[in-house]
């Protein structure tokens, strides 16, 4: 039960309609960053206060939410936001991903498949995927507004040039239903094949940057490569140290002072799952 | 007298605003919106969608048969939004199928595409009449949907729309208390 005098899920009714219009109009231009207000939450700007403000206009009683960090539904980030919901909306959390209707993300899309009736809503530090090759807002909208991507073009060939293959393992730029270049967040290149025709809706909220955007269902979200360099998503030659897995995303983590290393499924609750063959541990 | 709005205007607004975002993100799909009491001859289906989305910020067209004293009332007290007399400026427009103002709502910019109009059209009924077959975001291959009402300039407007994309107007149909979305994106065309 909701045990504090806020308002359902923190945020007030204006708020909330506000952030709701945007979402709409943000399903119906697929990659578009649509403006938002972005109020300020009680934490700061840069700890997924986007993300957060997206799942307070979109939660109901009868939602139950799932708050990953890069994976894990047990580090502080996760936690706190998932005890935030939980204490101003009252609502169920789960780990479980195929439990969850609501899954909040910072960085990674669950191992498990989605389904239809899921909705995911993902932290977004940098919503703007031309951000690092122009810096003016005024200039980046209007490169969006020509559909004028040449810059991105040249930078990933500079990559190859430069590398001998693309060298971004994250934050890997997506193209929208042939339209709009998008940021799909922090996500590991890995995650980007599970956004396009995904069956689940995608959300993104960029609190500081103030926009919000969306993927619906079943939209094509391509990343960018090209025909002699294909798309390569980076993923650890290894095989998970606890459950064994080699299909899923590893995050490499040291383990004494003498620099072993070990590498361990990101995903801590497909993690959990293998081991204890399906059951809840 | 005035009307009331939702029962529980926080909890149902919320399911409005979900059951239409459900129904944005897969177009085609029938949802059907909480029950509240406008004032006629303002179907409920409309009401709520006043009640989830519509505020000071988002000015209004209502087609002739809406613009009663009482709607008019009803509106200003649940949603002080501004009534405006040209479609143009509206970021809602409220229409009945036969003279919905299709090609006088604002498209957006190509910068800012999402300061476009949404139509909310009064259709007769979504289980006969003209089949319509529905392809583009959030539908897996296609979807045939069956619409009793549709004017006969809906379809030709819907291809000069698409072609404006990003730019466009997206369209809620209702009925009394059921709605679906065509955001700008679905190809709409006749079976």
């Amino acid at each position: 039960m909701n045990n504090t005098s806020y308002t359902f899920a923190y945020l007030d009714e204006q708020t909330k309609r506000e952030i709701r219009r945007a979402l709409l109009k943000g399903l119906a231009i697929p990659g578009h960053q649509v403006p938002f207000a972005s109020r300020e939450m009680p934490l700061a700007r840069g700890w997924g206060t986007g993300g957060m403000q997206v799942t307070a206009a979109v939660i109901g009683r009868n939602d139950v939410l799932k708050v990953i960090d890069q994976g894990a539904d047990d580090t502080t980030n996760a936690v706190s936001i998932r005890q935030f919901f939980s204490r101003v909306a009252g609502v169920r959390t789960t780990t479980r991903t195929e439990e969850a209707t609501l899954i909040q993300t910072r960085h990674r899309i669950p191992e498990t498949p989605l389904r239809p009736g899921q909705i995911m809503v993902y932290q977004v530090p940098q919503p703007e995927p031309l951000w690092r090759l122009e810096p003016s807002r005024a200039e980046t909208r209007r490169l969006h507004a020509l559909a004028e991507y040449g810059l991105m073009h040249v930078k990933l060939y500079e990559d190859i040039a430069q590398h001998g293959r693309i060298t971004l393992a994250y934050d890997y730029p997506v193209l929208v239903h042939g339209r709009y270049v998008m940021a799909p967040s922090p996500i590991p290149a890995f995650d980007n094949p599970k956004l396009h025709r995904s069956p689940a809706i995608h959300l993104f909220g960029a609190g500081r940057e103030k926009r919000i955007y969306a993927v619906p269902p079943y939209t094509d979200v391509i990343s960018l490569a090209f025909e002699d360099h294909p798309f390569r998503p980076w993923k650890a030659e290894a095989a998970c140290a606890l459950c064994g897995s080699t299909e899923s995303y590893l995050d490499e983590i040291l383990i004494d002072d003498r620099g072993t290393r070990r590498y361990i499924c990101s995903d801590t609750d497909w993690c959990e799952r293998r081991r204890t063959g399906g059951k809840t541990a | 007298m005035l009307t009331s709005g939702f029962a529980d205007p926080i909890h149902d607004a919320q399911a409005a605003f979900r059951a239409l975002l459900e129904a944005m993100a897969r177009p085609g799909t029938i949802v059907s919106l909480p029950p509240c009491d406008p004032p006629p001859p303002l179907p409920q289906a409309a009401a709520a969608i006043l009640l989830t989305l519509c505020d000071r910020d988002t000015p209004l067209w209502l087609d002739g048969p809406f613009a009663t004293r009482a709607v008019g009332e009803w509106l200003r007290f649940h949603t002080a939004s501004p009534l405006v007399s040209n479609p143009a400026d509206a970021s809602f427009a409220f229409a009945c199928a036969d003279s919905a103002p299709f090609d006088a709502l604002a498209p957006g910019t190509d910068e800012a595409p999402e300061r476009s109009a949404t139509l909310v059209l009064l259709v007769e009924g979504f289980r006969s009449g003209r089949p319509l077959r529905l392809a583009g975001p959030g539908i897996e291959s296609e979807t045939v949907l069956s619409v009793d009402g549709v004017p006969n300039a809906f379809l030709g407007w819907r291809a000069r729309n698409l072609a404006l994309y990003p730019r466009g107007v997206d369209v809620l149909l209702i009925t009394r208390t059921e709605a679906i979305a065509l955001p700008r994106t679905t190809v709409v065309q006749e079976v």
